[in-house]
């Protein structure tokens, strides 16, 4: 198993909109590589052909009627909302 | 109830003890609530094992309690009126729910969770929300934004994770029974390092609903306790098929304690080699050897076997788990509620930023690794090759029953460790679950009872059993319990 590099780290937190210090970006880059590390174990293991397991409840696609109920109190939810606007949450601007 | 002797054997009693002293009247449960509310005040500042504490509440819940004791309301459970911890990942309506992260600092959610409901419903009075690692991620309950929680048996060790709080609070007497989440051994891991009963049931018998998620194909409830009787009484109240959870099963929920009484003599117990792993304390090997020679008293055959796959059970938990994490907990943005950023210039950086601050090093460094592995050009090589060996370790597993009705094994490989004496190394920290973690890989249901003393701290041992048989590992459980008394030792706190 190779390294990580700063950029894959980087990218990394990008994709997970994680803001990173300096120094938090080069502690994870050690740490992860070393945990990765560890999974190279895996490979050693003969797959070919096995069903992958996703939950251990064998249950496929559950439907259930779409009815609709009391939903929740709208103050008790926008009570929560860090900015909040009346009965609007506010987010920062989408668009540049 | 005046002396100080006879409270604290009060505070030590089972959920059933309790019972009986409420039926004879001997005392009520607002008496208790308000006496371990005293507890609580007196004995947090050395423990933290709760984020949250909720007197007000409680006494309310204990007046209604009461009277159903009294028989002049609703059909008392085995649960009514007995003060209870749930964790802090359990969404509790107009309560303040962190998971013991600072993203969710001041949420107060507006909804029950399916288990807090049925526990209302039953008459359990609710004390307040325990104390654990962040999002549940973590051995020791060190990562919580809150402060780590201290074990009652040596306030300078970790209480084990991530339901620390849970296990601290049950083992000290600051509650009769606690709730916790298990997606690794979180339950069970806390519950042997602080000498107290912890299951975790089968995938899907307990909704998840309003359970803050981690991995959802692993995260389940269940109690903490003081004896196995209590655990089968409260795995009967919060079991159930939950419309708001897709993967709850549609199980016949008979009675969990069906077997309580009925022993292990002919039991087909395995014993398998793979779980006594190199760098086991020889103190926990020890109790685990002297366990196998109760069984063995009890009547249980005992046979040594091997699940070779074992030691890749940890690759594929800590590629699986952080997964999902990394999918559910892309929902805390700093939009909708919890911690926010008004002074970011765009919606990307808001979000980047409120996670940044918001969210612990050891929740960012799951969410990363899960990224990783789930990231193009990854996916089959991580995450679709540990879904496979997911399946090779079921069918494992699968075939090992066929073989014996229940395995046997040390469920943490140490005692309570140092508070700070691995948080400088993640996979170290992993390790401790390298007991616990095949079981969730599985979906299988598992306990951990006290099961002897090392170096004067509590060492668990942990029955695991087939794909809904919860009733067979509380049986086998009950029987060793019953011929030990390690559950009867507490901590001098």
């Amino acid at each position: 198993m190779d390294q990580l590099t700063p950029k894959d780290v980087d990218h990394i937190a990008q994709l997970a909109y994680i803001q990173l210090t300096e120094e938090e970006s080069e502690k994870m880059r050690v740490q992860l590589s070393d945990i990765l590390g560890h999974f190279q174990s895996l490979a050693s293991l003969n797959t070919d052909g096995v069903e992958p397991t996703g939950h251990t409840t064998d249950s496929n696609t559950i439907m259930r009627k779409d009815e609709p109920e009391p939903p929740l109190d709208q103050e008790d939810v926008l009570r929560n909302a860090p900015d909040r606007d009346g009965e609007f949450v506010r987010v920062r601007p989408v668009l540049e | 109830m005046a002396t100080q002797a006879v409270n604290s054997e009060l505070f030590f009693s089972t959920a059933r003890q309790l019972r009986t002293l409420f039926d004879s009247r001997e005392t009520s449960s607002v008496e208790v609530t308000r006496m371990i509310l005293d507890r609580i005040e007196v004995l947090e500042p050395q423990l933290n094992s709760f984020i949250t504490v909720t007197p007000e509440h409680a006494v309310k819940q204990a007046e209604i309690a009461d009277q159903r004791l009294r028989g002049t309301g609703q059909e008392p459970t085995p649960l009514t009126g007995v003060p209870v911890m749930v964790k802090d990942n359990f969404s509790t309506k107009g309560i303040e729910t962190t998971a013991a992260s600072r993203i969710l600092k001041g949420y107060i959610p507006p909804y029950d969770g399916t288990v807090v409901h049925l526990l209302r419903e039953a008459g359990a009075v609710i004390l307040g929300k325990g104390n654990l690692d962040e999002f549940a991620m973590g051995s020791s309950s060190e990562t919580s934004a809150y402060g780590p929680v201290h074990n009652p048996w040596d306030i300078e060790r970790v209480p084990g994770g991530s339901s620390g709080g849970a296990a601290a609070a049950v083992a000290a007497g600051e509650c009769f029974i606690a709730f916790g989440s298990d997606t690794g051994g979180s339950i069970r891991q806390p519950a042997s390092l602080c000498g107290v009963v912890g299951m975790k049931p089968t995938y899907g018998l307990v909704s998840r609903y309003g359970l803050l998620a981690f991995g959802s194909s692993l995260d389940q409830i269940g109690p903490l306790t003081r004896s196995v009787p209590d655990c089968a009484d409260a795995l009967n109240i919060i079991s159930s098929h939950d419309p708001h959870d897709s993967t709850s099963v549609r199980a016949p929920f008979g009675d969990f304690g069906e077997g309580l009484n009925a022993g292990i003599s002919g039991m087909k117990i395995g014993v398998p080699r793979e779980y006594l792993v190199e760098g086991i304390e020889p103190g926990v090997r020890s109790a685990f050897e002297q366990s196998l020679k109760t069984l063995e008293d009890l009547g249980a055959n005992i046979t040594e076997t091997s699940l070779p796959l074992t030691d890749h059970a940890l690759a594929v938990y800590y590629i699986i788990a952080p997964s999902e994490a990394s999918a559910n907990l892309s929902r805390y943005d700093g939009v909708k509620y919890g911690l926010g950023a008004t002074d970011a210039s765009t919606s990307a950086e808001a979000t980047e930023a409120v996670r940044g601050r918001g969210f612990g090093e050891e929740v960012k460094r799951r969410i990363l690794l899960g990224t990783y592995a789930l990231s193009a050009g990854y996916y089959d090589a991580y995450y679709k090759k540990a879904q496979q060996v997911r399946t090779l370790i079921r069918r494992e597993f699968t075939d090992a029953f066929l073989q014996f009705d229940v395995l046997v094994t040390p469920t943490s490989p140490s005692v309570a460790f140092k508070i700070g004496d691995k948080t400088d190394d993640p996979f170290q920290m992993y390790m401790n679950d390298v007991c616990t973690i095949p079981v969730n890989i599985a979906g299988l249901p598992s306990i951990s009872v006290p099961g002897g003393m090392s170096e004067g701290l509590p060492v668990g041992l942990q029955f695991i059993g087939s794909q809904f048989g919860d009733a067979t590992v509380i049986q086998a459980a009950a029987a060793y319990e019953r011929s030990t008394s390690w559950h009867q030792r507490h901590p001098t706190i």
